[in-house]
């Protein structure tokens, strides 16, 4: 499988290249009109990205959301589900780096193999992170207005982190 | 809304480490997130500008209007507002099929593209049209059928079978990227009356 992702990207352009070359486009300018357009596109969302690393990793180092989560501790121990996973299911539409750390940890605290691993394995590949993709396409075109984007992006989250509890317990419970 | 949860963020955290005496660590990081910020974009720099090049050919070629045709009929019931020779089509087709393979670094430039395309033909430039939104709902889904960095970490903590929540994983994100649509398609037939 890790052969095939890496076989995947040189044949794609390898073709795009050849396929270019034989409708006798001149691929090299074409390249380089396409790369200044990207260069561009780094520029406008460069202020985003500052922004949302800023204000996630702020929050992060603040420890808000453990402190936050403590209370809900009795709950989770007579479900004997490690309270762990919590953070982590509300963290991943924020920040894939922090989520995927949390993921490292419960894999270091309780294995891979155990079903809190698998629980988080499957979290962590089962969406991606809302907020900061939203902001980040929408900010790369001055869109301010995004109506109802966040709610039905959020709502589908939800339903991904309801979905994902529910099949990993029936396929491993 | 992105406005308030940015702005709830910060403010949350600094009052937040104030109240536990965490005030030095917040200290340290306002000084020094904006450089990891500032990484992460010399980060992507390079690749966006590769793939935003690399697909000019494929656009030049004529490469992108195939890529969009094959998956016309699922584009087409996705983004009724766009007629299939719209640009931003095969943008989203190539998106899309980044994204499934777990290829993050070449989906975002194609995503952005998109969005870019999206734009030019929107009369109220500063709020999201119905296909941006679409677009937006299928991309955060996250259809992703192998993911890479799940099943590398799993192997480097020792996993017997790290492959095994492959199955787990696709479900949950159907389920996911279903359901937003759904909501997505249920809203917008709700505006047009």
């Amino acid at each position: 499988m890790n052969m095939i992702s890496k076989i995947i990207i040189p044949l794609f352009v390898f073709f795009i290249i050849f396929y270019g070359a034989k409708r006798k486009i001149n691929v090299y300018d074409s390249f380089l009109v396409g790369a200044k357009e990207g260069l561009i596109m780094v520029f406008h969302i460069a202020p985003t990205i500052i922004a949302m690393v800023f204000a996630v990793n702020i929050f992060l180092d603040s420890k808000f959301l453990e402190g936050a989560l403590s209370f809900l501790k009795p709950l989770f121990e007579l479900s004997q589900i490690p309270i762990d996973i919590l953070p982590m299911a509300i963290l991943r539409p924020i920040s894939g780096t922090a989520s995927l750390a949390i993921m490292n940890e419960i894999f270091i605290a309780f294995g891979p193999d155990s079903f809190i691993g698998r629980l988080s394995s499957t979290l962590q590949g089962c969406t991606d992170t809302t907020i900061y993709v939203l902001a980040l396409y929408f900010g790369s075109i001055k869109v301010t207005k995004t109506r109802y984007a966040l709610p039905v992006g959020l709502f589908a989250d939800l339903m991904g982190i309801i979905a994902a509890f529910i099949i990993t317990f029936i396929f491993f419970g | 809304m992105v406005n308030i949860i940015w702005a709830g963020l910060i403010i949350i955290a600094i009052i937040y480490s104030f109240l536990t005496g965490n005030i030095e660590t917040i200290n340290n990081g306002i000084l020094t997130h904006a450089t990891s910020g500032m990484n992460l974009i010399i980060e992507m720099m390079p690749l966006i500008v590769l793939w935003t090049g690399i697909m000019k050919i494929a656009e030049d070629a004529g490469l992108l209007k195939v890529f969009s045709k094959i998956l016309n009929p699922i584009l087409s019931k996705l983004f009724p507002s766009l007629n299939k020779d719209h640009k931003a089509l095969g943008y989203i087709a190539s998106n899309i099929a980044a994204n499934m393979l777990g290829l993050g670094s070449a989906a975002t430039p194609f995503g952005l593209k998109a969005m870019d395309e999206l734009q030019k033909d929107n009369p109220r430039k500063d709020t999201a049209t119905e296909a941006m939104i679409t677009f937006l709902i299928l991309n955060t889904g996250g259809v992703t059928l192998i993911p890479t960095t799940v099943i590398a970490l799993r192997i480097m903590h020792g996993s017997a079978n790290p492959t095994e929540i492959i199955i787990t994983s696709i479900l949950a994100t159907s389920v996911s990227s279903i359901s937003g649509l759904i909501l997505d398609y249920i809203i917008r037939r709700r505006n047009q009356k």
